[in-house]
């Protein structure tokens, strides 16, 4: 078995546009920026969220606050997995009480992970909203869960895998559709 | 590497710097978890915990039953007068009962140097080692290595000197194992009489006159003196003791200007370390006692967050 590379639906301008379509939608939605948030879901949330940090900021001339949050011990398959994920540090670096938080993560698939990411924000303080936003979102929910904003909506079988690549960690910027091919 | 693969947390001495480094890297996140205003995670829930204290405890026992219970994890306490500890059952009858209640791991403290080995052999959950006799202290030897690299950014390299009694010292046994692995050196000191008979198989020097042991050093770490060894006649007086082995801002002046001081507790004020060098701003005595709680809630998730083997 190996995964093969089957189609790549966004490249660096694509993942640029889109992040920037996201930052005017939150700025639509929200009315104001006063009390907006961001939250990047560690790893590949993080960046990105980073980036529509420095758009929101450039687009309101505001300082949007950003926090890094590491979900892993409030996954609900801990105890199922023989491979143990690895925990890394959870960086809030303000009070969410009262806030607008939007979480950022990459790909939305089950929405298990956004699950865990509401519940570690709502122990770490009370927002007045939480907001998602993602870069794609490939369908397949288990959970009653939708983005508020979407980069785009790639439909993908279960078998397939989608992966995002973003300069900060992978060194380019693309999004692919793997396969997984019997050899 | 991203998991312990062992069932058991003994010591330091089997255990490799990769481990280490995995633990103490973990405890990282953990501190943060701390210092929140809502102190939990549900990562353990579900699984309970058995703290077994056959000998007194304050802060190895509240650490560790804090460090559970952010963890979401079940624990339960026993120790003292008040448990059939002390009825005469065997450690081997204890722990197979309490197994049968399905609990997933147990902490203990002992007196007899061996006994968690002993255990962990007879048990199929997981033991933590929480002291036992004259061996091994690992949560606290890698509490101490937190503490260090947290303050120093490393461990390699750093010159340790451990003053007082290291003979009869399990939180010095873990700390040499520990750091040594980690490429720290390590310098002993203290009265003769109070020195293991084969320290030479520890691979630390031993220099007995304190001020000089400290020259040069990045921490410089007191043992508790446990009193009860005055009447064995190793060594005269406390008073004594205190003058030529206490550290004081006097002996430890050698030391480097931005040395740690450390001691594991319960200090005996004006004996091993004066009251002005504990409190003191170079001391992270305190410190020591917040990372205790971070690496024992590393070391809970990484024996036992994983599915359970089958």
């Amino acid at each position: 078995m190996a995964l093969i590379r089957k189609a790549t639906v966004m490249d660096e301008k694509a993942i640029m546009q889109a992040l920037r379509r996201i930052a005017h939608e939150i700025i639509e939605h929200n009315k104001s920026t006063d009390n907006l948030a961001l939250v990047g879901i560690r790893k590949r949330g993080a960046p990105l969220a980073d980036r529509l940090q420095s758009l929101l900021n450039e687009i309101e001339g505001a300082s949007i606050p950003l926090g890094i949050l590491d979900i892993t011990l409030y996954r609900d398959d801990l105890t199922r997995r023989q491979d143990q994920p690895e925990v890394h540090t959870t960086d809030v670096p303000f009070d969410l009480d009262k806030k607008d938080i939007v979480i950022v993560d990459d790909v939305l698939y089950t929405g298990r992970t956004t699950r865990a990411a509401m519940d570690a924000l709502i122990d770490l303080g009370r927002p007045d909203t939480i907001q998602l936003a993602v870069l794609v979102d490939r369908g397949h929910r288990e959970l009653p869960i939708r983005a508020d904003y979407v980069g785009k909506n790639v439909p993908t079988s279960r078998g397939e895998r989608v992966n995002v690549m973003v300069k900060e960690i992978d060194d380019v910027d693309r999004v692919d559709i793997l396969e997984d091919r019997q050899e | 590497m991203q998991t312990l693969r062992r069932k058991d947390i003994l010591g330091l001495e089997e255990m490799s710097a990769e481990e280490i480094t995995l633990i103490l890297e973990t405890a990282r996140s953990m501190r943060e978890i701390i210092q929140r205003p809502i102190k939990k995670v549900p990562a353990l829930r579900g699984r309970s915990m058995i703290n077994l204290f056959y000998e007194p405890s304050t802060r190895t026992k509240a650490s560790f039953e804090l460090a559970q219970k952010y963890m979401s994890s079940d624990p339960i306490s026993v120790g003292g007068s008040s448990s059939s500890l002390v009825k005469g059952e065997t450690l081997k009858d204890t722990v197979r009962n309490l197994e049968m209640m399905n609990i997933d791991c147990v902490v203990m403290r002992h007196p007899v140097s061996g006994s968690a080995h002993y255990l962990a052999r007879n048990v199929e959950i997981s033991v933590i080692n929480a002291g036992d006799g004259m061996h091994e202290h690992p949560t606290q030897g890698l509490l101490d290595m937190f503490t260090i690299l947290d303050k120093k950014g490393r461990l390699e390299e750093l010159k340790v000197v451990i003053v007082g009694d290291i003979r009869h010292s399990r939180v010095a046994r873990s700390n040499i194992w520990g750091l040594k692995k980690m490429g720290a050196q390590v310098l002993v000191s203290g009265p003769p009489t109070l020195m293991p008979p084969d320290l030479e198989v520890f691979g630390v020097e031993y220099c007995p006159r304190v001020e000089e042991a400290v020259e040069g050093a990045d921490v410089v770490m007191a043992l508790r003196l446990q009193k009860e060894r005055q009447e064995g006649g190793l060594f005269p007086t406390l008073r004594e003791y205190a003058e030529l082995y206490g550290l004081s801002s006097e002996s430890a002046a050698r030391a480097k200007d931005d040395a740690l001081i450390m001691h594991p507790g319960p200090i005996n004020r004006g004996i091993e370390i004066t009251s002005e060098l504990a409190d003191g701003p170079r001391s992270v005595v305190l410190e020591q006692v917040t990372a205790g709680v971070a690496v024992r809630m590393a070391i809970l998730y990484l024996l036992l967050g994983g599915a359970k083997e089958e």
